[in-house]
Order: structure tokens, then C-alpha cells, then sequence
């Protein structure tokens, strides 16, 4: 009877039923239920997100989900932020253009992160997807100027133009004219990334005057200070805006425009930019303060007490991004004004100096985990902490989701105990039990690891550098943490056995990164052979493995689960199982 | 392999690390074998699994490698001596930190890096694209000039001189990593300048990078004071770059300091398309030979 009643519900309705729901995951999940459900529920995807371009391909995203309007791909592992991934690993969009211009053709956004973008990619996004809307290139690089003016040219529906963080070759300021005059349906472009020094203002100002839905403008450095005014009063309905370099000689003229400009602005809820900032002209902002919700200053160059003042100014701040200059006092004002922080970054003004040049310590984070109710993700960088202050952040913030410590000198010890900082973190996860992403610092032992194994069940990402003593500590976290899903080491005293002992668990996470540990080739091709999912790329520019001896380790070593198979396009320095080098480009 | 490649600062002993483990940890290591072993792993704990005897050998094995990491390759047993005298009290501890430099100068290398900063790559992590922008405010100050569009290094006034005095000793600021093209081959490399302390060193490197094959074992054996052909003109490539203004200029004619300060990026390029570059090439038939510093 219930049988009869699955079987006579249409399809169509099914299908608006599936349209509430958007999360990926639930998706999946319904895509799970019976077979009826996988079809119906796969011909009406529309957005897909990818989270390693190598896990799949494209012929086999297309194949299943043959009505996708929205991707998301994910390209090179999270430490190439940091130059760990050596150029021409991989990562390359291109492949995944072509097919889609062929299977997707009313595709409406791309989004990248990490991913090698050419202008030949860009070029034919411009020209095959005649809806095209959204264009969001996230610390990626390969292309210039010219790929961005075939967008701009071509890509009559587009909205969003998001370049963060990415490496533009910087050709021409003048892409930007080629926006016809006739275009005007931008709603967010952010640009914050390019040098270039021949932004072309007035083309610029054109462009933001003719589009009245603008929401987002994130500038870039090239654009002076006494240019924003004019910008600002053409787009007084923007919502979220990034100076360019905020200096110039103080005059109040400009001063007294900008500040008008500004308080003209009354949707504005988020500020950035503020390259090189003086504190001459931080005043023209204030009338924006009371309703600012995001604020980033960590480029900007303003310290105490011109920064305390200007924190404190923000009382419905959640989000804050700022340099290490606002000390242990600006943070005390900050947990005093601002009880709707929910995010904190902490970057410093000076990581290489030899001595601290700014009294920020530990203190500053346990006065905000006093203060901030609502506080849930933290990157603080400092150069000293302890297990007591790490304690009792835990203890006021158990609602934290990410947290993430970078202590300057690797291997620094609680400088009240000298002892390691296996307790400090252990609380962290012990105390914050919905705690999604952790990175560690500072002296630790196995000890840390055993405790990130029995508590941090709900932990996706991991980032470990300077840790440990032996496998087992690896072990504790494979082991125990039940939701991993990244898990990334370098410089850490691991080696082959927790590996091989839980070869099982990595078809299980997205991605394993392991540098500068104790991995040897044997075990590489050995993980290699006995998972046939999994990919196991060492990454090593000092020739092949087997021209050192047994004993040396691989130098770098990423492995992910995959459904495409050995990947086809590895430059000369990655290695696999498969010494076959006509797998090779090259 | 302990620690691998860790602050050049740290600890006086010499020597590449070999098949010493940990020892210094043993107060704190010996708390791992309290946990109870997992039957299905049989580690048999210790402190040394086996590890690799001879660390990061590829990179020890001359010192140096193509990348040009001119110091000594330190482990953690290096560090560890000085991790146990790192007391951080709220301030600097300034026995640690002369420690530090002492020990950072008797193993300075002749390829002569910095080394007084970290040279661990990757380390802090901080990404390329905030680096940039810490090198570029941290600049020596300049004397004042007409507020020019997007000129980076802005005068500061006297408030951030405290800033500038720490960061005085790191003047090249930390962020080396420039872009590498060479013509015909489409997808370029980064190299570190900050590894390098002289035109020779880094052009070297470049050529381990685009001339030789990846899979030659011993490249980056190369004594730095082999002459390269990129410099001297003999070969038919040519290394420029371009500077701050957008210029492309031949590499090798300023002082290494200078060029360091204004260089945006590389480009190998073929001796005939180079003719309208160079002051050198206007200068006769004389050749200037770049002298390591």
C-alpha cells in the first residue's frame, strides 16, 4: 500500500519538493533514498560544489548532472597559500571549461579557489555561456588583464566579478572600459588584488554611475584616496566597499568631501582596504561606524590610539580583521564596545622581526573571550601564550567553531610553565564541542593529539606544523577524529606506520597533506597500490624518490580520495605508484 | 626526520643531525608511552620509530639546493636547545635572542643568506598576497615626496618609527618570492630572492629551474661562484626584469640591494629581443662581470 502510493507520486512535485532544498549535503542525501529519488533529484541540481577538481572530472559531474547553472571548484591544497605547492603542480581550470561550454551552455557562475586560470579559460567563459553572471576567481593566478576584458566585454548578465586575492598579470588598467556603455547589471565587483598603476578612473567612475544595483565595490591600491569621494557619491546605495591606499597629505577639503561622501552612504555595512592608512583621515569614516558589521584594517598601518578609538566607535561589529598594532589594550576595548564580534583575525605587523614591536600577548585573546558572547571563530597570531590563558578561553567560549593560534617561533613553550601547550589545546577541544577547524602552534606533544582524538568529533580541518613526537600521534588524530576532512602537516616527527594503519580512514577525508615528515617512498607506493581510490602524489623536486636511499623521506606528500583515477596532467616532480612516465606533460 | 627545515636562529650545535632522535625531549616524550598502545597498531613505542637517519638528506647533501637555501640545513635537535631556553616572559628574553644570533652567525654559510630571520618557508603562515603588502609598508623610510599613485613605499611619520627600527634588520622585507616567465614555456615559476645574496646565486638557480631537467640528481650542487651564462651575455637568454615602474631592465647592472628594492618580476628572454633594454648593452664591447658580494 505505501509501496503504490512512492510509485504515484509525479515527478514534478518531487521536484519542487527538492527545490527547498539547497544544501549540498542534503542533496546527497536524498540522492540516497531509492533510485526514483537519484534521477529526479539529479536532472534538477543546479549547483555543484567540488571541493578537490581532482576527486572527479568533468565528464562525470556533466554525466550525472546534466542541468548544473552554478559550480564550485577547488583546486591546490590549502598550504600553497603559504609557497609550499611548487608551481605547475596542478590545478588547471581549463579542462573543465571546455567541457562545460560544450554540456552547460546556460551555465550563470563559476567560482574558483586556487585554481590556474588562463586568459584562454576566461576567453571562452566569455564566450560560451550567454548567461553568464557570476565570476568568482579566489587566489587564483595564470591570467591578466586581457582575460578580465573579455569578460567585461562579452558577459552582458554579469553581477559579481569577485578577484580576491587572486595574481593578475597586470597589462592594462584599461579592461575595465570595455564594460559597454550599454551595461549596467553589476551588483559586486571586488579588484582589490590588482597593482595596477593605470586604473582608469574615469572609466571606473562611469561604470559605478551606471549601475544602480552595485552592492559590493572593493578597490584596488592604485586608486588614491581623493578619487573614493566621487566614487562614493555615485554609489551611495553600496553595502560593502574597499578603499584603495588610504594616505594622502591632509587637507580639508578633501577631508571635509570625503567625510560627506561617506555619510551618504547609509546602506554601509562593511569597510576594507585602507592600504597604508593615516590617521588624519580615519575621521571621515566615523559617521558610517555605529552601523559597520565588518570591518578590515589588517592593511592598514593606523595604531594606538587612533585604532582603539576607532574600534570603539563600531559597537555592532561582528567581524573584525586587523593588525597586531591594536595591542592587548585595543582588544580590552574591543571586548568592552563590541558584544556582537563574532570574528576575529589578528595578523602581524612584523612576523620576522626578532623581538615583539608591539605589546600584544595572550591577554588580548582571554579579554575578548571575557567580553564577546557571541565570539565563535579566532586567528590570532602572537608570540607567546599559555596553557592557563588557553584554559580559560575555552572555558568562557565553548560556542567557538574555528580557531586557529599561530604562535611566531615554532616549538614556544607555555612561558609561564615552560612546559608544552598539549593542555592548553586540549581544553580548547574538550570545551568547544561543535569546533570545525583547528590550527596549532607552539610546543606540542603526542599528548595534544590524543586529546584532538578523543574530543574534537565534530573537527573537519586540521592544521599541524612543529608537532609531536612519533606516529602515534598521528594515529590518535586518524583514529578519533570522526569528521575530518582535511587534514594537513608539515614538520611533524610522522612517519609510515600511522599511515598504513589507517589507510581506510583518508578514502574517508577529502585531503591529507603531509611536508617535511617521515613518510618514505616505499610506503607512498604502497598506500597507492593498496587503495585504489585514493591518489597518493609525492611531490619532490629533487628527482625521483628512488634515487635516494630507502631511508630518506618524501619531501612532500598530498593524498586525496578520487573517483577520476591517476590524474593525467603531473608536472616532472610529482611521483606515483605508477612510474609510468607516459602519464606525464612533458 | 625531526622538525625538518627550522629557524636558521636556533641552537649552537653544529653539524647535520644524524641518527641522534630527540633526546632533549625526553622529559616530554616520555609521557606518550603512558597511553595505552592500540592493539591493532603495534607501534612499539619509542622515541625514534626508524625514522630517516639523515633527515633532509636531498638538501643536506651539499648544503644547498637549487632553491638556494645558502644555510645550513638545522633539525630539531638544533632547536630544541634553544626551545628549552625560550622563556618568553612578556617580552623579549634577550639571553635567548643573542643566543640566537650568535648561533645563527657561526653557521652562516658562504652562500651568505640572511640570517638573523626565519628561513623556514611557508613559516609564519601568512599568505603571499598579505606578505606583499607587510613588505611594502615596511620599507625604510624615504624622504617625503609628492604623493604619487600607487607608489608603495609612502614616508612614514615618526609614530611608526618604532615599527621601522625592528624592522631595519629585515629591510628586504620577507616576502622574496617573485614570478619567473621564460619564453616559449607558458607556465612560470617563483623563485625566493631572499635565498639568494648575489646575482650569480640567483642566476643559478634560475637556470637549474628552466634549463636542466628536474630529473638530474645533483642539480643545485653548483658552486656558487661558477659563472652563469645568463649574466655574462654568452648564451642566447638573457635575464631581465621588470621594475617598480613597469620598466624591463637588464639584471646585473645595480647593485644587488637596489635591485632587490625595485624588481617586480623576472622574464628569460632571447638575446634579440632584448636590444632596446640595456644601459650594458650601450656601454661598448665591455663586459661587466657581476662579482658576488
Amino acid at each position: 500500500m505505501q509501496k503504490k502510493m512512492a510509485y504515484s507520486f509525479p515527478d514534478e512535485v518531487l521536484e519542487h519538493v527538492f527545490s527547498f532544498i539547497q544544501s549540498d549535503k542534503d542533496r546527497n542525501a536524498v540522492s540516497m533514498v531509492c533510485k526514483s529519488w537519484y534521477d529526479i533529484e539529479r536532472w534538477c541540481r543546479r549547483k555543484i560544489f567540488v571541493g578537490n577538481c581532482y576527486a572527479v572530472n568533468p565528464r562525470i559531474v556533466i554525466r550525472r548532472f546534466p542541468e548544473v547553472r552554478s559550480i564550485e571548484l577547488k583546486g591546490k591544497p590549502h598550504f600553497a597559500d603559504f609557497n609550499l605547492v611548487p608551481d605547475g603542480w596542478g590545478g588547471y581550470v581549463f579542462p573543465w571549461i571546455l567541457e562545460m561550454a560544450r554540456a552547460y551552455p546556460w551555465l550563470e557562475e563559476i567560482r574558483l579557489k586556487r585554481m590556474v586560470v588562463t586568459d584562454e579559460s576566461l576567453e571562452l567563459i566569455a564566450k560560451s555561456f550567454k548567461n553568464f553572471k557570476v565570476l568568482v576567481l579566489f587566489s587564483c593566478e595564470g591570467f591578466s588583464t586581457d582575460g578580465l576584458a573579455a569578460i567585461a566585454a562579452s558577459c552582458k548578465n554579469l553581477r559579481e566579478l569577485d578577484l580576491r586575492d587572486s595574481e593578475v598579470d597586470d597589462l592594462s588598467g584599461h579592461w575595465l572600459s570595455h564594460f559597454p556603455e550599454t551595461y549596467t547589471s553589476l551588483v559586486s565587483l571586488n579588484i582589490s588584488c590588482l597593482g595596477s598603476d593605470e586604473v582608469s578612473f574615469s572609466a571606473l567612475e562611469r561604470l559605478v554611475g551606471r549601475c544602480p544595483n552595485l552592492r559590493t565595490l572593493l578597490l584596488n591600491r592604485a586608486v588614491p584616496l581623493d578619487k573614493i569621494a566621487n566614487i562614493l557619491r555615485r554609489a551611495p546605495q553600496l553595502v560593502e566597499f574597499g578603499t584603495g591606499t588610504y594616505t594622502a597629505e591632509l587637507r580639508p577639503d578633501v577631508f571635509s568631501y570625503l567625510a560627506g561622501a561617506f555619510s551618504s552612504c547609509k546602506e554601509l555595512r562593511s569597510l576594507s582596504g585602507f592600504w597604508e592608512a593615516v590617521p588624519a583621515y580615519i575621521p571621515a569614516i566615523y559617521s558610517v561606524c555605529s552601523r559597520l558589521t565588518s570591518l578590515n584594517l589588517s592593511f592598514a598601518t593606523i595604531q594606538n590610539p587612533d585604532l582603539i578609538k576607532l574600534v570603539s566607535l563600531c559597537p555592532s561589529l561582528q567581524r573584525l580583521l586587523v593588525l597586531d598594532y591594536i595591542e592587548d589594550s585595543g582588544l580590552e576595548a574591543l571586548a568592552s564596545s563590541c558584544k556582537d564580534l563574532q570574528e576575529l583575525r589578528v595578523f602581524p605587523s612584523d612576523p620576522f622581526g626578532v623581538e615583539p614591536n608591539v605589546s600584544l600577548t595572550e591577554q588580548g585573546l582571554v579579554a575578548i573571550s571575557w567580553g564577546c558572547p557571541k565570539l565563535e571563530s579566532v586567528l590570532y597570531f602572537c608570540r607567546q601564550m599559555s596553557n592557563a590563558a588557553l584554559v580559560t578561553i575555552a572555558q568562557n567560549r565553548p560556542n567557538l567553531t574555528r580557531f586557529r593560534l599561530c604562535i611566531i617561533d615554532p616549538k614556544t613553550v607555555d612561558y609561564l610553565t615552560h612546559e608544552p601547550l598539549d593542555v592548553g589545546f586540549g581544553a580548547i577541544v574538550e570545551h568547544c564541542k561543535d569546533l570545525r577547524r583547528l590550527s596549532l602552534s607552539g610546543l606540542l606533544t603526542d599528548r595534544v593529539f590524543d586529546y584532538i582524538g578523543t574530543y574534537a568529533k565534530k573537527l573537519e580541518m586540521l592544521s599541524v606544523a612543529f608537532a609531536g613526537d612519533s606516529d602515534l600521534g598521528l594515529h590518535h588524530v586518524l583514529s578519533g577524529c570522526e569528521s575530518l576532512r582535511k587534514l594537513e602537516i608539515r614538520d611533524c616527527p610522522f612517519g609510515d606506520k600511522a599511515l598504513l594503519a589507517n589507510a581506510a580512514k583518508l578514502e574517508t577525508m577529502r585531503s591529507l597533506w603531509m611536508s617535511s615528515c617521515s613518510v618514505s617512498f616505499g610506503a607512498c607506493k604502497l598506500l597507492g597500490q593498496k587503495m585504489p581510490r585514493l591518489n597518493v602524489e609525492v611531490i619532490d623536486e629533487r628527482g625521483h624518490p628512488d634515487s635516494r636511499p630507502e631511508s630518506c623521506p618524501v619531501d612532500k606528500l598530498y593524498i586525496y580520495r578520487s573517483v577520476a583515477g591517476p590524474r593525467v596532467d603531473m608536472p616532472p616532480f610529482v611521483w606515483t605508484k605508477d612510474e609510468d612516465s607516459s602519464l606525464r606533460l612533458s | 626526520m625531526e622538525g625538518g627545515l627550522v629557524l636558521l636562529g636556533g641552537g649552537g650545535s653544529s653539524g647535520v643531525s644524524t641518527d641522534e632522535s630527540a633526546v632533549s625531549k625526553v622529559e616530554v616524550v616520555s609521557e606518550a608511552s603512558s597511553f595505552p598502545a592500540e592493539s591493532e597498531l603495534e607501534l612499539g613505542l619509542g622515541l625514534s620509530l626508524g625514522r630517516s637517519s639523515v633527515g633532509t638528506t636531498g638538501r643536506t647533501k651539499a648544503g644547498t639546493s637549487s632553491w638556494g637555501e645558502c644555510g645550513r640545513i638545522l633539525t630539531a635537535k638544533d632547536f630544541s636547545s634553544v626551545v628549552s631556553h625560550r622563556t618568553n616572559n612578556g617580552g623579549p628574553s634577550s639571553v635567548a635572542v643573542s643566543e640566537t644570533k650568535r648561533a645563527a652567525e657561526s653557521i652562516s654559510h658562504e652562500g651568505g643568506s640572511p640570517t638573523d630571520v626565519s628561513q623556514v618557508v611557508g613559516w609564519p603562515p601568512i599568505r603571499a598576497y598579505r606578505m606583499n603588502s607587510l613588505v611594502n609598508q615596511a620599507k625604510a623610510p624615504r624622504v617625503e615626496e609628492d604623493k604619487e599613485i600607487g607608489e608603495k613605499d609612502k614616508p612614514k611619520d615618526a609614530l611608526k618609527k618604532k615599527l621601522y627600527d625592528s624592522s631595519a634588520v629585515n629591510d628586504k622585507g620577507h616576502l622574496g618570492f617573485v614570478k619567473v616567465n621564460m619564453d616559449g614555456i607558458p607556465i612560470g615559476r617563483k623563485v625566493d630572492l631572499n635565498a639568494h645574496s648575489c646575482y650569480e646565486s640567483l642566476a643559478l638557480a634560475l637556470e637549474d629551474m628552466f634549463l636542466r631537467s628536474a630529473n638530474s640528481v645533483g642539480a643545485g650542487m653548483e658552486q656558487v661562484t661558477k659563472p652563469s651564462k645568463l649574466l655574462d651575455g654568452s648564451s642566447e637568454l638573457v635575464l631581465t626584469y621588470e621594475d617598480k615602474e613597469g620598466d624591463w631592465m637588464l639584471v646585473g647592472d645595480v647593485p644587488w640591494r637596489m635591485f632587490l628594492s625595485s624588481v617586480r618580476r623576472l622574464r628569460i628572454m632571447r638575446t634579440s629581443e632584448a636590444n632596446g633594454l640595456a644601459p650594458r648593452f650601450h656601454q661598448g664591447n665591455e663586459r661587466q662581470r657581476i662579482k658576488p658580494i
